[in-house]
């Protein structure tokens, strides 16, 4: 049985493309600047219903991409990556809600971004590319949901990074989403978490092949972008996690070697997550979009977390995994705080987990339970409603 | 929807429809659900267990997983017009301060609480020379959840200490019922305040707000 047949499985999916907006009316970013057109890249899974109201908008974090569910090609070895989530009979649950996934404005992976062609001189972007922000991400993504004709999403969700954006949708867009499921996510990034980004980008940059950003046509800094995500690796898996894995094990040798080869078994693996993260993604873009988290601030001071809160309707699912130490559980009890304190409508959960950050993106029960729960709840109070109306 | 305990009944009386609610130690969210759908009530909920919390979310209560004291501090003063504390009082850590906190973000509060002072307890301890051991204490002193039992007298004495007004007290029967038949009825009514209850009634509910007792 292959994967793409396995009960659960959405099948083989194919990532599709849109191009929004325009030269002549371009979208309108944050820093200023402008882009058009832009091109989205997207995957769909499950049906839209008649009256458009059981869509959820599914947002990755950084590394991720429009590739949420199922298997591109029959002998893919991995389906996307939120496969455990999306599928009939999964908490986003392909029978009954049409799961929308993009990818972000920034990206590698067939959105705009500083590695696609520039229309004014025909080469890539590099760092010409405009400076963008998750605000600009999500006018994007609003766009997109426009374009596809839906007025309102049932529930916009995300982890780390989309759950920011997750976010950032109730914020900017009040009438138009039911829900935010945000998980193992912040309201804005702690001096840690920036430093974190800085030495990444700065692993990228000082690359010799680095070149400001223009490497398209020559060799790639790929020995610091392997190096940013060796880095940034760490802090997505919890000590715990890492030692009960690997513990001092030695790979594929008897004894020390007495230099600096991979004597430990997580030190080849880290290579190995640094250099296949290298095939498949763009540094460029790594700065673009870890700059645009340091940016990411909505609630800067009480006045203007009020005004920003107030016309806010969504309720607010925020979740977080106990060994988490890249957004901790205080990051997101700091964003509870800020929801309670303005009287939104939130549940708080906080689950265990041995998988530290990335626990939101593996398979767990209690985790599944809860977000099925939620929307669950949600479609037959949306349903509910349309009864009552009619 | 399912029936609700007496005792949650009782408690869900003195809710008004439409007000903002929140109750302590949630558990699975079966007073708020039943607040949420009957009377139009916001409610809120604060619940440590896991499994109580998923109930919650799929009842669609909103619910915070946490302890009590970190619920609290997340919400301005008055923010809720009633604050619910059901038979929890007497498993939290700092119970005046718990209550300190609930009339500080409720405009009221309900507490209920097993009574050690009715007289079971009391003839238990004396003749048996052991811990009670009935419906309203039903876990053996080493593995017991309650590291705060009061009587009713107690806790008026606390109210008292403390400045709270008991706007009402319930005396309330084994099952959580309101006493019935007529000579229970008529002590309840009659000899409450409430040497009489703190004799007779195994459980009660206050209703409390900030001020003079």
């Amino acid at each position: 049985m292959t994967l793409a047949s396995q009960p659960g499985s959405v099948g083989i999916v194919t990532t599709q493309y849109v191009d929004l907006f325009t030269r002549e009316k371009p979208l309108a970013l944050d820093c200023g600047a402008t882009l058009g057109p832009v091109h989205v890249a997207y995957e769909t899974y499950g049906q839209l219903n008649a009256d458009a109201s059981n869509a959820v908008l599914i947002c990755h974090a950084l590394s991720g991409n429009a590739h949420a569910a199922g298997l591109h090609r029959l002998d893919d070895k991995h389906p996307g990556w939120w496969d455990d989530y999306i599928g009939p009979g999964k908490p986003f649950d392909t029978q009954k809600f049409y799961i929308i996934s993009t990818n972000n404005l920034g990206g590698c992976n067939g959105t705009t971004g500083p590695s696609s062609i520039d229309p004014e001189t025909g080469k890539p972007f590099g760092l010409r590319f405009p400076m963008i922000t998750l605000g600009d991400m999500t006018r994007l993504q609003k766009a997109f949901i426009d374009h596809l004709g839906i007025k309102k999403l049932l529930s916009v969700a995300g982890g780390s990074m989309g759950g920011m954006i997750a976010l950032q949708w109730a914020l900017d867009y009040p009438d138009q989403v039911a829900s935010s499921i945000i998980i193992g996510s912040t309201p804005r990034l702690s001096a840690q978490n920036i430093a974190f980004n800085a030495v990444a980008r700065q692993a990228i940059m000082s690359d010799p092949h680095f070149n400001h950003g223009d490497h398209y046509e020559g060799p790639r800094p790929e020995n610091g972008l392997a190096l940013a995500r060796m880095m940034a690796h760490i802090t997505y898996l919890s000590e715990k996690g890492l030692h009960e894995k690997f513990g001092r094990r030695l790979q594929n040798r008897e004894n020390l070697s007495y230099g600096f080869e991979n004597d430990f078994a997580v030190e080849s693996y880290l290579s190995y997550q640094g250099s296949s993260f290298v095939r498949r993604f763009d540094a460029n873009t790594y700065l673009y979009i870890t700059k645009a988290m340091d940016y990411y601030d909505p609630f800067p001071d009480p006045e203007t977390t009020a005004k920003r809160l107030k016309p806010v309707t969504a309720r607010f699912l925020v979740m977080c995994f106990d060994t988490d130490w890249r957004f901790d559980t205080s990051r997101s009890k700091e964003l509870v705080k800020i929801l309670n304190w303005n009287r939104k409508e939130v549940t708080f959960q906080e689950l265990s987990s041995p998988h530290g950050h990335d626990a939101f993106l593996l398979d767990a029960p209690q985790y599944k339970e809860s977000l099925a729960g939620f929307l669950r709840r949600l479609l037959e109070e949306t349903t509910r409603q349309e009864i009552n109306v009619a | 929807m399912p029936e609700l305990r007496v005792d949650l009944e009782v408690i869900a009386g003195l809710v008004a429809e439409g007000s903002r609610v929140m109750d302590l130690g949630c558990g699975d969210g079966m007073l708020l659900g039943h607040l949420i759908g009957k009377k139009k009530v916001r409610g809120f909920g604060v619940e440590i267990s896991l499994e109580g919390v998923r109930v919650c979310i799929e009842r669609g209560v909103p619910v915070y997983h946490g302890d009590i004291d970190q619920g609290l501090s997340d919400h301005h003063d008055n923010a809720f017009d009633y604050v619910i504390l059901s038979h929890t009082l007497q498993t939290i850590t700092k119970p005046r301060f718990v209550i300190e906190e609930m009339l500080r973000v409720g405009k009221k509060s309900i507490v209920s609480f097993p009574n050690f002072g009715h007289w079971r307890n009391r003839l238990a301890l004396t003749f048996s020379g052991r811990m009670p051991l009935n419906p309203q204490f039903p876990f053996e002193w080493h593995n017991t959840p309650n590291i705060h039992v009061c009587t009713i007298m107690d806790f008026q004495d606390l109210c008292r200490s403390m400045n709270v007004r008991i706007i009402q007290q319930i005396p309330l029967g084994w099952t959580g019922n309101r006493p019935h038949g007529k000579v229970k009825r008529l002590l309840a009514n009659l000899l409450v305040p409430m040497a009489a209850a703190n004799l007779l009634a195994p459980m009660a509910v206050f209703l409390l707000e900030k001020g003079e007792p």
